[in-house]
């Protein structure tokens, strides 16, 4: 017997992907769960807390899934170095419950072959017990559990059934001092998998019957779903549903987020005596705060359908059916789903390309994913077409300044493939990672589990928001506002501060794109989030309250600003990494400043391209 | 099917009769792996050789495991999905070509 543990038992659940592996999380530890990141590196870390029938408490790590110790990913190296008891900063854990889908056992044996490897006491639970029941799969648990040494329990984590048995087991492995054996695990040669794999065919064949009545819905959906014509058409349809949704069904909740900021800093305002600090709370932190969280209903949106659409089984199908397309620029097929995400915003973009397990693949998706046109553009947009686009049809139902939003969004797609088809040949030198994925069978989402996958996105976006993208917004308004105008000046404040000298001092470098020295000012604040700049041209043209009055300011822009100037404008912002959060993200997400600086500098480069050509072109047809 | 998936002239005398590129295969073709091997032409696979066939290994293209190809894309009929023994894998072609397959007789 060791010593009776002091600090709660720690149990790792470890499978392969699509098991219910974080089903079974939430149905043992419920809402006593935090999610934050593994020490130094930026994969998902989710613990949860339960206490036992018998009143022992037991803290449960829901680890990343693998195929294989053999990791390949960042995720599936911390399964590795967890389940090893060698990653910085966890304990090791005392129980391993091996998490399998009963009806698709074969990977997941040679997974546990190679946990017994490690030798920890173990308990595999068999999930999705009742399809498998009802699919007439028989298993011999008697057998197996003879034949792998360890307990195992059957489990339906969506109806919360077998839990208490779970947990009765890892009890029992704890109370009984179970100790580790000894580890003789190392990374298996493929003569070594060979042998596994016959191994767990041979206990395959020994202990489960094969179903009666085996899954045929899958088959007849993906009929349909992985057609070559049809399939691709509804994933169109999709996709656009999803747009409509992100930008109307937002749109009040938006309205009403950004009233209510507007509201808290007259109120604030009214509240406070003039000066620095009143300044600093209203246009500082209040504003700052709100147009942070005026993308929380476009965000949950976009990740309402993608978590829907990821549980349903269906993203795999998503990838499968833009593989090609998307691998003609040297793209994953996965990179899809970071890449639509960024529509939103590049940030949970940068963050979803975590499931791209091959690292090349990952950061030329990353590098490429604020190209995509990202919702903090629209405003922009918005503002210099209503400006400078005449608003009449060009065809029927096809209105011009529609026709030129559609073309900003196209050349985004269009050069975020003609930048990834270059980083391939250029940074990796045209090696393409393989492509091999499994296609889960299909599930009906559970209502708590997108509700509770929803909480935990809102939650970690409001926190990145509090702690990067806030400082942030200060340091862009401390920029803006210091040093105040002298006594008597004329012009508007932000022409005396450190952002009003920058901007002096580099509008010569903007001259050949066109930028006046407003523009170039307004650059400034709008480097901590795009939208900004919106607010800060307002600010040096000194229309007062734009938000209720971009009307005014796009009519005093088409005044001070040439046709070419206006344009100019608009392809700086197609490129240029006018986001401070993004770099942050991008600098988080791949745990080096190198591709954030990549990033900028392309990025820049791009936008000042963009921008001359299509000045110079303007000017030279006499739109200057 | 592109000259490129075409089955190569037999490299083995150890590989059965008929057995075909995994990469060569039709949606409708069933059959049993008989064979997986390093081979892949090496160069543009931003893996080796080992590291591929250790990768094809551990989803379960193992030698006995049954095969059906399911669905392929529209464009360059890739990737292709298959039923493998009982789960479905998508892969692309020239990941595939390393998995040598017999195809059973219509």
């Amino acid at each position: 017997m060791r010593e009776p543990l002091l600090r709660p038992a720690c149990v790792a659940l470890v499978g392969n992907p699509n098991t219910g592996k974080t089903a079974l999380f939430n149905a043992l530890t419920g809402g006593r769960q935090k999610v934050a990141n593994y020490a130094g590196v930026t994969v998902e870390r989710k613990e949860g807390h339960l206490t036992t029938a018998s009143g022992r408490a037991l803290s449960i790590l829901d680890l990343p899934g693998t195929y294989s110790l053999r990791a390949r990913s960042p995720d599936e190296v911390v399964t590795r170095d967890a389940v090893l008891g060698r990653l910085a900063g966890e304990i090791e854990p005392d129980v391993v419950v091996a998490v399998a889908d009963a009806t698709n056992l074969r990977l997941v044996l040679r997974l546990i072959l190679e946990l017994k490897a490690v030798g920890r006491p173990m308990v595999l639970a068999l999930n999705m017990y009742d399809i498998a029941q009802r699919q007439g799969l028989r298993i011999d648990i008697e057998g197996l559990q003879r034949e792998l040494g360890c307990p195992i329990v059957t489990t339906v984590a969506t109806r919360k059934r077998g839990i208490d048995d779970l947990t009765a087991q890892v009890e029992g492995l704890i109370a009984s001092g179970a100790l580790s054996t000894d580890n003789t695990w190392r990374e298996p040669s493929a003569a070594e998998i060979r042998d596994a794999h016959r191994n767990a065919q041979r206990i395959l064949k020994a202990y489960v019957r094969p179903p009666e009545r085996p899954d045929t819905l899958t088959g007849r959906i993906d009929a349909v779903l992985l057609h070559p014509v049809a399939g691709l058409a509804i994933l169109f349809s999709l996709l656009f549903l999803m747009f409509q949704a992100v930008f109307t069904w937002a749109a009040p909740l938006m309205d009403g987020i950004d009233a209510g900021f507007t509201w808290l800093s007259v109120m604030v305002g009214q509240m406070l005596p003039d000066g620095l600090i009143k300044d600093f709370i209203a246009d500082g932190v209040i504003a700052g705060v709100g147009s942070v969280l005026v993308f929380l209903p476009q965000i949950l949106i976009l990740f309402f359908f993608i978590i829907l659409l990821e549980d349903f089984g269906y993203m795999a199908r998503a990838a499968f059916l833009m593989d090609k397309i998307m691998g003609g620029a040297g793209l994953h097929g996965r990179a899809f789903i970071p890449l639509l995400s960024s529509f939103a915003c590049a940030i949970p973009g940068i963050m979803a390309a975590r499931v791209i397990d091959q690292k090349r693949d990952r950061i030329t998706t990353i590098l490429v994913a604020p190209l995509m046109t990202c919702s903090a553009r629209i405003p922009v947009y918005t503002l210099i077409i209503s400006a400078f686009i005449p608003d009449r049809l060009v065809g029927p139902g096809l209105n011009l300044q529609g026709l030129v939003m559609f073309g900003l969004y196209a050349t985004g797609i269009l050069s975020a493939l003609a930048v990834s088809f270059l980083i391939r040949k250029v940074f990796w030198r045209g090696a393409v990672e393989p492509f091999l994925m499994e296609l889960p069978t299909f599930k009906l989402p559970s209502a708590e589990s997108v509700a509770r996958n929803l909480w935990l996105r809102a939650q970690i976006f409001l926190s990145r928001a509090g702690r990067i993208i806030l400082p942030l917004m200060v340091l862009v308004w401390f920029l803006s506002t210091f040093p105040g105008p002298p006594a008597g000046a004329t012009g508007p404040a932000i022409d005396y501060s450190f952002a009003g000298l920058i901007g002096h001092a580099i509008q010569p470098l903007f001259a050949p794109i066109g930028f006046n020295w407003q523009m170039v000012v307004a650059l400034i604040p709008g480097f901590a989030a795009r939208e900004v700049a919106v607010a800060a041209l307002g600010t040096v043209y000194a229309v007062a309250n734009v938000d209720a009055n971009v009307g005014a300011l796009g009519a005093r822009l088409a005044e001070q600003w040439s046709l070419a100037t206006g344009l100019s404008f608009l392809a700086w912002y197609v490129f240029a990494p006018q986001c401070a959060a993004t770099l942050a993200v991008v600098k988080r997400e791949t745990n080096s400043w190198v591709w954030a600086g990549v990033m900028l500098v392309y990025m820049t480069t791009l936008a000042y391209l963009a921008s001359f050509m299509v000045y110079q072109s303007a000017v030279a047809i006499g739109a200057g | 099917m592109s000259d490129t998936f075409a089955p190569l002239v037999q490299m083995s005398p150890s590989l059965p009769e008929g057995a075909v590129r995994l990469s060569a295969v039709h949606p409708g073709d069933r059959g049993v792996i008989v064979d997986v091997r390093a081979e892949n032409q090496a160069g543009d696979h931003g893996v080796d050789n080992e590291e591929l066939l250790r990768r094809l290994l551990e989803f379960g293209f193992v030698e006995g495991a049954t095969i059906q190809v399911l669905h392929e894309g529209l464009f360059g009929h890739d990737p292709i999905a298959v039923r493998l023994d009982d789960m479905r894998v998508a892969l692309r072609r020239r990941d595939a070509q390393d998995v040598w397959v017999k195809l059973d007789a219509t």
